[in-house]
């Protein structure tokens, strides 16, 4: 029975720091759209994506260190990341973000 | 071009800007002791209005929220120096702080600390210099404001 949770515990462990490392690969690998994409589309949803990235490694980090604390951070890069597709699809539609007059 | 629509937008906006607004209370009455702090949660607050502005424009926020953020930022460093200063008067050093336990009606035993206020300080300074950094840069035909 020990043994059963020693593996386990020791699976958790090596799965979330496989997870780590792919998220990490994708995090570069979108840095290099962020910096050299032709448009400037590519860069805002690089950017996005990249925030998405982070919520994951934070997720990641909170199961590995096996803490609650980082599910308010979890929340709050989830709640920054919506205000910013949000700005960034009316960007994309209307080319300005806070109109003076809508109607 | 056809005229735009953004009702999904507006609806969901009258929403979310609420939840926003009460996350940020949240944090901020969790910080000193965990995640949050004035800070953070001035920066949710402002984060709230931002969507509400994205969502309405510039004019009638101007009258739902009629608040020139500049005035913000002095009182909100005031209330910050005021509760550092607020210190001497019990001969402790600048911005040494205290907290106590008090049995409050309804929420039972609370811990109430002279850090939530200068938390507060903290927060409107930080709501004051957001909105006022965006609001700026987001009109710059150099109109009146």
């Amino acid at each position: 029975m020990e043994q059963i949770l020693d593996v386990t515990q020791s699976l958790i462990e090596y799965t979330t720091l496989i997870c780590i490392t792919g998220v990490a690969a994708s995090v570069i690998i979108l840095l290099y759209r962020a910096i050299k994409g032709p448009t400037n589309p590519d860069r805002a949803v690089a950017l996005d994506i990249i925030g998405i990235n982070l919520m994951a490694l934070a997720g990641l980090i909170a199961i590995l260190l096996v803490t609650t604390k980082f599910n308010d951070v979890i929340l709050l890069i989830g709640i920054l990341l919506f205000i910013g597709t949000v700005a960034l699809a009316k960007f994309l539609e209307k080319g300005v973000i806070i109109e003076r007059d809508m109607d | 071009m056809t005229r735009t629509n953004d009702i999904i937008l507006r609806t969901t906006t009258t929403l979310i800007a609420f939840i926003l607004l009460g996350f940020s209370i949240y944090l901020f009455f969790a910080g000193h002791n965990k995640p949050g702090g004035g800070f953070i949660g001035g920066l949710m607050t402002s984060a709230a209005f931002v969507l509400m502005y994205m969502a309405y424009g510039f004019r009638s926020l101007q009258k739902i929220l009629p608040i020139n953020f500049r005035f913000v930022i002095p009182v909100g460093l005031i209330i910050a120096v005021a509760t550092g200063i607020g210190s001497f008067i019990f001969g402790e050093p600048f911005l040494s702080q205290t907290f106590a336990y008090f049995q409050l009606p309804v929420l039972g035993k609370t811990e109430l600390a002279t850090a939530l206020l200068f938390d507060l300080g903290v927060y409107l300074t930080v709501i004051g210099v957001t909105m006022t950094i965006i609001l700026t840069i987001a009109n710059d035909r150099g109109e009146e404001r």
